[in-house]
């Protein structure tokens, strides 16, 4: 085990991954010369050279296009989006291509590539690079999500995205590049995609999160362990494919939720999560199934409004307390 | 000037083209009628009228090379080496299909031919084609990659993303813009500012040349030209092949935004009669000779409609296959 940052989890990964397999390359905006927006590929052009990393012009609905035609075509590409918000630009071609190719021609092409995109709020940088879209994606089928929280599995996670043969989005949180944890060494450490990862175990309620939201879940859950709640914290790991069991498991056992998504809540993941607790554990839940969401609200830029627009700790403790004194 | 067609190819090669022309003229028109049964259902865009731009391309390329169209597409498949059967059954939903019945008449694929699909957001097979290159070009393959797409793709971000890229990473693309004149119904002097549209290409210092698209052997000299210098000096090239559609944009389009005027004249310039003038008047072939080769096509398509007719449909497992590996 070595401890490093999330940020140097993703670089060790793409390293790894690429000194393993010459099919893989990397592209996108800046990620070559400048090595990164966020300072992810640092190293790679100077070791990997510029037939494998290249930088694009700022065009992402070509970047996703040219990965999905470099991918049928033989390689593995990891791309990069240096934001999330500019996938709204590129949903043409992760939509209508990417996921779509291989069933549309009857299955005789894949798409192994890797869409990596850094995103979500909490840096004061506006409505247009504050969002969160994991909602938008999970609604489509024919590509996997993955949304590491850890470094360690920032690393776990983004080797086995590009390993898979079905196309990959890869959420990165941009505030948790910096966060720093014990990451194993070994080169074959895969996490796989469509389990989740019990963080802490617990009895009195199940909190679930992803990304940046698992962390606040597990700080919400050493502020109440204080007050003598026992929370139990699920990270999905992959929001695509869902762990649908590993969640119900959790909540058969506490018999209470609450769901944790920085999203908006408006047709949002965390609707569709409780959905799935409600048909499988409605006779266990001794309370309804509590969302902590994103406001629906176009992200405020000062800092005194915005995090009252996304899931805090404080949120979260109180939507637990709230949900202990509640019932049917 | 019509140029001799003898000594350019051997006659056999010249004849091919005429049959293939034929072939696809009688496939279209076979689907037309299928469709009016009811057999052929949702978007159906034929070719007719653009034979010998699917034919001349193809013929100017080598096999390796990879192929991508559009959504009217059976043409370019059928002439790269698809199955006319496997592509009928497509069309009617079949399981026989070569997408299984999935992609239907927009989603051709045959990746044994270098057929790398035909897409139907209008623009989406830019990206994908430009990546597909740099993938061969990374590979080290020998392959140009020729995009197919209609002039109304040419105001798509897409096609200006791509042709910038394609130039940028010197890839060796050839893209080929079917000008039929309309995109659906808005002519091209309507939706493009500079209506001559070869020349949109200068700002993205990519060269690029007009070539009549009703002429096989203009479109075959200008694609073999064209393919040599992009696989020469690996840099993209753009060729107009300036052509029309005899019918309406799909079967759901009347076309009545055309004057019978302007379609009498087009349908003087039909490709395949025009072809087979030249064929006879040089001593090529015989009208028997036609004659003989178009039957040969007829019943070609015949075949399809029957293996098509007696193909199972999809049993219901299938809807869940080829989401993921």
């Amino acid at each position: 085990m070595s401890e490093m940052t999330y940020r140097d989890a993703i670089n060790l990964a793409l390293k790894e991954e690429m000194r393993r397999d010459q099919s893989i390359v990397v592209f996108g905006e800046d990620v070559a010369l400048y090595e990164g927006a966020f300072k992810v590929t640092r190293g790679l052009l100077s070791e990997f050279g510029e037939a494998r990393v290249r930088d694009c012009p700022i065009s992402e609905n070509t970047i996703v296009g040219v990965a999905v035609g470099a991918a049928m075509g033989g390689l593995r590409p990891v791309a990069e989006l240096m934001t999330v918000n500019f996938a709204l630009l590129a949903m043409d071609q992760i939509v209508n291509h990417m996921a779509k190719v291989r069933y549309m021609f009857g299955g005789q092409t894949s798409v192994p590539m890797v869409l990596r995109m850094p995103g979500g709020g909490g840096s004061q940088l506006g409505a247009q690079h504050s969002q969160s879209l994991e909602s938008y994606f999970m609604h489509c089928p024919g590509m996997h999500i993955a949304y590491p929280a850890t470094p360690a599995d920032a690393k776990g996670l983004l080797k086995s995205a590009i390993r898979d043969n079905n196309p990959v989005i890869f959420l990165e949180h941009e505030l948790l590049y910096n966060s720093r944890g014990e990451v194993p060494d070994d080169p074959e450490y895969l996490v796989p995609f469509g389990r989740v990862a019990v963080l802490r175990e617990g009895s009195a309620v199940t909190l679930v999160g992803y990304g940046r939201m698992s962390i606040l879940c597990l700080q919400a859950a050493a502020l109440l362990e204080k007050e003598g709640v026992s929370c139990e914290v699920i990270d999905l790991r992959t929001l695509s494919p869902l762990d649908t069991e590993g969640i119900v498991a959790s909540v058969q056992k506490t018999g209470r939720a609450v769901v944790v998504e920085e999203c908006w809540q408006s047709a949002g993941l965390g609707g569709d999560l409780a959905a799935r607790i409600y048909e499988r554990c409605f006779d266990r839940l001794l309370a309804p199934v509590r969302r902590v969401s994103g406001l629906n609200v176009p992200m405020p830029y000062s800092r005194k409004i915005e995090k009252l627009c996304i899931p805090q700790t404080e949120g979260i403790v109180q939507g637990v307390r709230e949900l202990l004194t509640s019932s049917y | 000037m019509e140029e001799s067609l003898k000594g350019v190819l051997p006659d056999e090669e010249l004849l091919r083209f005429y049959e293939e022309m034929a072939l696809c003229r009688e496939f279209e028109e076979s689907c037309a009628e299928q469709y009016a049964k009811g057999e052929i259902t949702g978007f159906l865009h034929l070719y007719s009228g653009q034979e010998a731009v699917a034919v001349g391309c193809t013929a100017g390329l080598e096999p390796r090379d990879y192929i991508l169209s559009a959504y009217r597409d059976h043409a370019q498949a059928i002439v790269r080496g698809a199955d006319p059967k496997r592509v009928m059954a497509e069309l009617f939903g079949r399981s026989t299909g070569i997408c299984k019945g999935k992609g239907g008449s927009m989603h051709l694929f045959a990746p044994e031919c270098n057929f790398m699909g035909g897409y139907a957001i209008v623009g989406g097979q830019f990206p994908i084609a430009v990546g597909l290159s740099y993938a061969a070009s990374l590979r080290g393959e020998d392959r140009v990659t020729a995009c197919f797409f209609g002039d109304g793709a040419m105001n798509q971000g897409t096609f200006h993303e791509s042709l910038n890229w394609a130039r940028l990473w010197e890839l060796p693309l050839l893209f080929i813009c079917e000008n039929n004149f309309y995109g659906i119904g808005t002519e091209v002097h309507r939706a493009s500012a500079e209506a001559i549209l070869h020349r949109r290409t200068c700002g993205y210092d990519i060269p690029s040349e007009k070539v009549d698209g009703m002429d096989v052997m203009a479109v075959y000299q200008a694609t073999k030209r064209a393919a040599a210098w992009v696989r020469e000096r690996q840099r993209p090239y753009f060729i107009e092949a300036v052509t029309y559609r005899f019918r309406g944009h799909s079967m759901a389009d009347p076309a009545k935004y055309r004057s019978s005027s302007e379609h009498e004249v087009w349908k003087s310039r039909d490709p395949i009669p025009n072809f087979a003038r030249r064929l006879v008047a040089e001593g090529i072939a015989g009208e028997p000779l036609l004659e003989e080769i178009r039957s040969r096509c007829a019943v070609q398509v015949q075949d399809a409609v029957r293996f098509a007719t007696e193909s199972p449909w999809p049993g219901d497992e299938e809807i869940w296959e080829d989401i993921y590996v």
